[in-house]
């Protein structure tokens, strides 16, 4: 097997707007790996994703999926490119008009002249091979947040893609469903040696099946490695610790100091004082 | 004293902004329009090798249209049949109302109202529909799994569209017939040979009929592209569904007017 990335950014910048989500970026992911890309909400994790499913372009830079720069790539090569990958969205987008089972086999049918008793087949497999075959012919409407999520899952498997692509999949789950999940992602992942990119903000779920680790922070990458690796760096980065550490934002800025006293004084914690200004201390004692 | 002399030109320099940023807005839109329907023409052939998409399109925005337009083309035959007589009878040309009434309906009234039925039942609801696959990310889905949301979804849609209204057109000019003949043959006392002979002998297959086919297409093509076009360009909320399905409605509704206005003019003009 080759060693080199299977997905590679190259000086990336990608804006939306006046906001800038990327500025000058460079990942590489790692064939065969698990690799979680992690950072506050609004950091551009889903917008990465896009970016590698050639849904939107970047603004400059390159990405490159298994060597194809999807950006540049004829729309004959990004359609080949995407039907060896799959994706899992964060709320499933499973398609309401079709049963679990019709969802699975959309794919199949799409892509495949199979005939229709091996479509069948593959269907009971991949809902099989997500412990859901029971709810084959639910309507999505049916199906319960974790239940969508793991046919979507299996859809995504369909065409036994190359890469896999998942979004936020462990948001609004139960503790008994994200453990189904991890267990699906770091299982599936290994059984099919496939490359599995996860965003999520989810620090100790993405970290406990993460090979290599991405951090974003304000259109930057703030740190990579393996868990282990970025849990050494925590110690000189203070953002890294106060992220995975998931420590509260303690904005020690003047405007922040003074809309704290605000909402303290709105709330009638402490009482009015008629100075428009007071010294960062004198405002600290106030608060406490 | 001061704001107050310069309120007038304030006012009106807002209002011309204003009316700029309106301008500018609905050219964008119609730019986007037509880059769509640029996009969505390249996909129209294509759909066939699915005819049965077409086929569940046909059923979904024609088939569950019938109750709607058959109840309103009896009304409005009822009403056709009673106004009809009623002005016919003063000049004692009450064999002639058959006529009257079939070629209003053929020529005018099944095609317009039709469309316009058309545009709140089923426009609407394609917009709806799609915009909602836009906002559940199910157009998303679809395009990473290297499916052509244009021509999986919008597509067959408008076909159903295209197709939908003039056999709709038609069904209702037919009830609207019957409408007008329970009226005045069967309430009234019209002499039913009258009735239907009049109707045989002056209605034209090319100028009354073909013609109201063609409107009834026309308006198909332009509800069924502006259903689609504001449902693939909904802003992904619940407020940007309403919009959208609104939008479909008022613009299908004034499109269809203004067309039949053009189409009329070309068709029976002096």
């Amino acid at each position: 097997m080759t060693t080199e990335p299977y997905i590679t950014f190259e000086n990336v910048h990608f804006s939306r707007g006046r906001k800038r989500i990327f500025d000058g970026v460079n990942i590489a992911i790692p064939r065969g790996k698990i690799t979680a890309i992690m950072g506050p909400s609004g950091t551009g994790k889903t917008t990465l994703l896009r970016l590698i499913g050639g849904q939107i372009k970047p603004d400059s830079g390159t990405v490159r999926v298994d060597g194809l720069d999807v950006a540049r790539a004829s729309s004959k090569y990004l359609l080949a490119m995407r039907r060896r990958l799959g994706m899992l969205f964060q709320n499933g987008a499973l398609f309401t008009d079709l049963t679990a089972a019709e969802n699975v086999a959309f794919p199949l049918r799409e892509h495949s002249r199979l005939p229709e008793p091996m479509i069948q087949r593959m269907v009971t497999l991949k809902l099989q091979a997500v412990g859901l075959l029971e709810a084959a012919g639910q309507m999505p409407a049916a199906l319960s947040g974790g239940m969508a999520r793991r046919v979507a899952l299996a859809r995504a498997l369909a065409l036994d893609p190359e890469l896999m692509l998942y979004d936020e999949p462990f948001t609004g789950q139960d503790p008994i469903n994200v453990g189904v999940l991890l267990r699906l992602i770091a299982s599936l992942n290994q059984a099919l040696g496939l490359t599995s990119v996860l965003v999520s903000h989810d620090v100790t779920e993405a970290l406990s099946i993460a090979d290599y680790v991405v951090v974003l922070n304000q259109a930057q990458i703030v740190a990579s490695g393996s868990p282990d690796e970025l849990r050494a760096q925590m110690s000189g980065n203070t953002f890294l610790r106060q992220f995975l550490e998931g420590a509260p934002d303690d904005d020690q800025s003047e405007h922040g100091q003074r809309s704290a006293r605000n909402f303290a004084v709105a709330l009638g914690l402490v009482p009015r004082s008629d100075e428009s200004v007071q010294s960062k201390s004198d405002r600290r004692e106030g608060i406490q | 004293m001061n704001e107050r002399q310069n309120g007038f030109p304030n006012s009106f320099l807002r209002g011309l902004a204003a009316l700029g940023q309106g301008a500018m807005a609905a050219a964008a839109h119609t730019g986007q329009m037509v880059m769509f329907t640029g996009h969505l023409l390249w996909r129209l052939l294509p759909a066939w090798t699915r005819p049965r998409l077409i086929v569940q399109e046909l059923y979904a925005i024609g088939v569950l249209s019938l109750v709607i337009i058959l109840i309103s083309g009896g009304f409005v035959g009822l009403v056709l049949g009673l106004q009809g007589y009623n002005i016919l009878s003063k000049f004692n040309a009450t064999e002639s109302l058959g006529v009257m009434v079939a070629l209003s309906l053929v020529r005018e009234l099944g095609p317009v109202v039709t469309a316009l039925l058309f545009a709140g039942r089923a426009g609407s609801a394609v917009t709806a529909e799609i915009a909602l696959m836009k906002t559940t990310e199910q157009l998303s889905a679809m395009e990473m799994m290297a499916v052509d949301p244009l021509r999986r979804v919008v597509a067959p849609r408008f076909w159903g569209a295209v197709f939908s209204m003039p056999l709709l057109a038609g069904l209702f000019s037919l009830v609207g017939i019957a409408g007008g003949y329970f009226i005045g043959v069967v309430v009234l006392g019209v002499d039913p040979a009258s009735y239907w002979g009049q109707i045989q002998q002056q209605m034209q297959p090319v100028d009354d009929v073909l013609n109201g086919v063609i409107k009834s297409l026309v308006f198909g093509a332009v509800i069924g592209l502006i259903a689609v076009f504001e449902g693939f360009n909904a802003e992904p909320t619940s407020l940007g569904i309403s919009r959208a399905t609104t939008r479909t409605v008022v613009l299908s509704s004034l499109s269809v007017l203004g067309l039949d206005f053009i189409l009329t003019a070309w068709m029976f003009g002096a």
